[in-house]
């Protein structure tokens, strides 16, 4: 690959998706690009430059973009934010003064939907506290193939054994051939849909609580604070942000704090505290 | 350092096991049968057991059953790790007392996130 074409491409797939490649991730173009040259025959990443030159949207871009996504996930990933979400958020959301409607819930980098139905799990045991309240759990992804997996609800033997405890596959899955498929009534809790973190987030409305995981450690700090900006407009004062285990807010925004006791968790600054921009 | 006892009848398959688990800090012990195993919790009980379904003699779950009627028999933290993996199996595997259940084939990976799922690894 030139440096011209590394620019190129690092380029399309910044504008597109908000993941910042540096130069020293030019095997990542070199590895993931294979299958979408042979899929729209291309003899070698020169080719496929020359064509997405003149054309940066269509389904070659697409593929280019879902390609440089990186959609490793694993259910109740680093287990501890899905205990605070167990033991501390949802009680938290339930007690809220005033509160009506649903619970609504944002898997907003949702990647194969592990996080989303980790999530409804734990809210399927906590049926009891939550007595007759809906919970609405939203799984967005920008990649459609890791979308269209997180929509079937189907996992492999290896991905069921990563996070996920015995007595919760026994639970909620069935098994169908060598694979395992969650359980009509988790499924039904979750809604998929195809969604860019780079665009605005009010087709959405608004949510009590977003897990918005993994997926900031691959922009930059203006694109963060960008993000970052739309997430708070997306939450209630007080609301709650989950990021990442090796995601935070200092020295990006002042428009979160930390949680006083949850690691991992960040609250919205209430508006009158923070210095708006 | 805690301690845990391999059952299975495959040699092939306690070695790849103990590998896995002294790379993990685990003090290893062996046994080919669900007798033997019994023999040994008898006289010191582990800390974990990674426990096979299908053995002569005394199979994994009849192993299980009979360890949790013993005097401290609740103690061991016990992982299957069986070809059987359809939802019966399972079920009637934690309905004896299993804590957590792999399904074969297993490779560090598993045996990792499983032994960290149930506390055996910090
Ligand atoms: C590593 S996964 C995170 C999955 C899950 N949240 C977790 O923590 O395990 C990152 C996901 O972010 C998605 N992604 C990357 N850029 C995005 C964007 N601009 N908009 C929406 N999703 C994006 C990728 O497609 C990928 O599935």
């Amino acid at each position: 690959m030139t440096p011209a074409e590394f620019e190129f491409l690092s380029g399309f797939i910044r504008a597109r998706s908000g993941i910042s490649l540096a130069d020293d991730k030019i095997y990542l173009f070199q590895s993931r690009l294979v299958p979408v040259l042979s899929r729209h025959q291309f003899s070698d990443i020169a080719a496929l430059v020359r064509s997405l030159r003149l054309s940066t949207s269509g389904p070659l871009a697409d593929d280019v973009v879902d390609a440089m996504t990186t959609n490793e996930t694993l259910f109740f990933r680093d287990r501890l934010p899905f205990d605070h979400f167990a033991n501390r958020l949802l009680p938290g959301l339930l007690a809220r003064p005033g509160r009506s409607g649903a619970i609504r819930i944002w898997s907003a980098a949702a990647s194969t939907g592990q996080e989303a139905y980790s999530l409804a799990m734990l809210c399927a045991e906590a049926r009891g506290a939550l007595g007759g309240t809906r919970v609405e759990i939203l799984g967005t992804d920008l990649s459609p193939a890791a979308l269209a997996r997180a929509e079937s609800g189907r996992y492999t033997q290896f991905e069921v054994q990563r996070g996920l405890p015995i007595g919760m596959l026994a639970k909620y899955f069935t098994k169908d051939g060598d694979d395992w498929v969650i359980s009509p009534t988790i499924r039904a809790m979750v809604k998929f849909r195809s969604f860019n973190l780079l665009d605005s987030f009010s087709p959405l409305g608004r949510f009590d609580l977003i897990f918005c995981r993994n997926v900031l450690i691959y922009f930059d700090i203006d694109v963060k604070r960008m993000i970052f900006a739309k997430l708070a407009e997306a939450l209630p004062d007080d609301g709650a942000l989950v990021l990442g285990s090796a995601e935070t807010v200092i020295g990006i925004t002042d428009q979160f704090t930390l949680h006083p006791e949850l690691r991992g968790i960040y609250i919205k600054t209430r508006a009158s505290q923070s210095g708006r921009r | 350092m805690k301690s845990c006892l391999v059952v299975d009848d495959s040699g092939v398959i306690r070695k790849v096991a103990r590998r896995i688990l002294e790379e993990l800090n685990f003090s290893v012990e062996e046994a080919a049968d669900g007798q033997q195993a019994l023999d040994r919790c008898r006289i010191k009980k582990p800390d974990a057991i990674l426990l096979d379904w299908n053995m002569p003699v005394v199979d994994g779950l009849e192993f299980l059953v009979a360890l949790r009627k013993e005097p401290d028999g609740h103690v061991p933290i016990v992982v299957f790790c069986s070809t059987e993996n359809d939802l019966d199996h399972i079920t009637r595997a934690i309905a004896a007392g299993a804590n957590e259940y792999i399904m074969k084939p297993f490779d560090r990976e598993i045996i990792e996130a499983k032994f960290r799922e149930v506390g055996l690894i910090a």
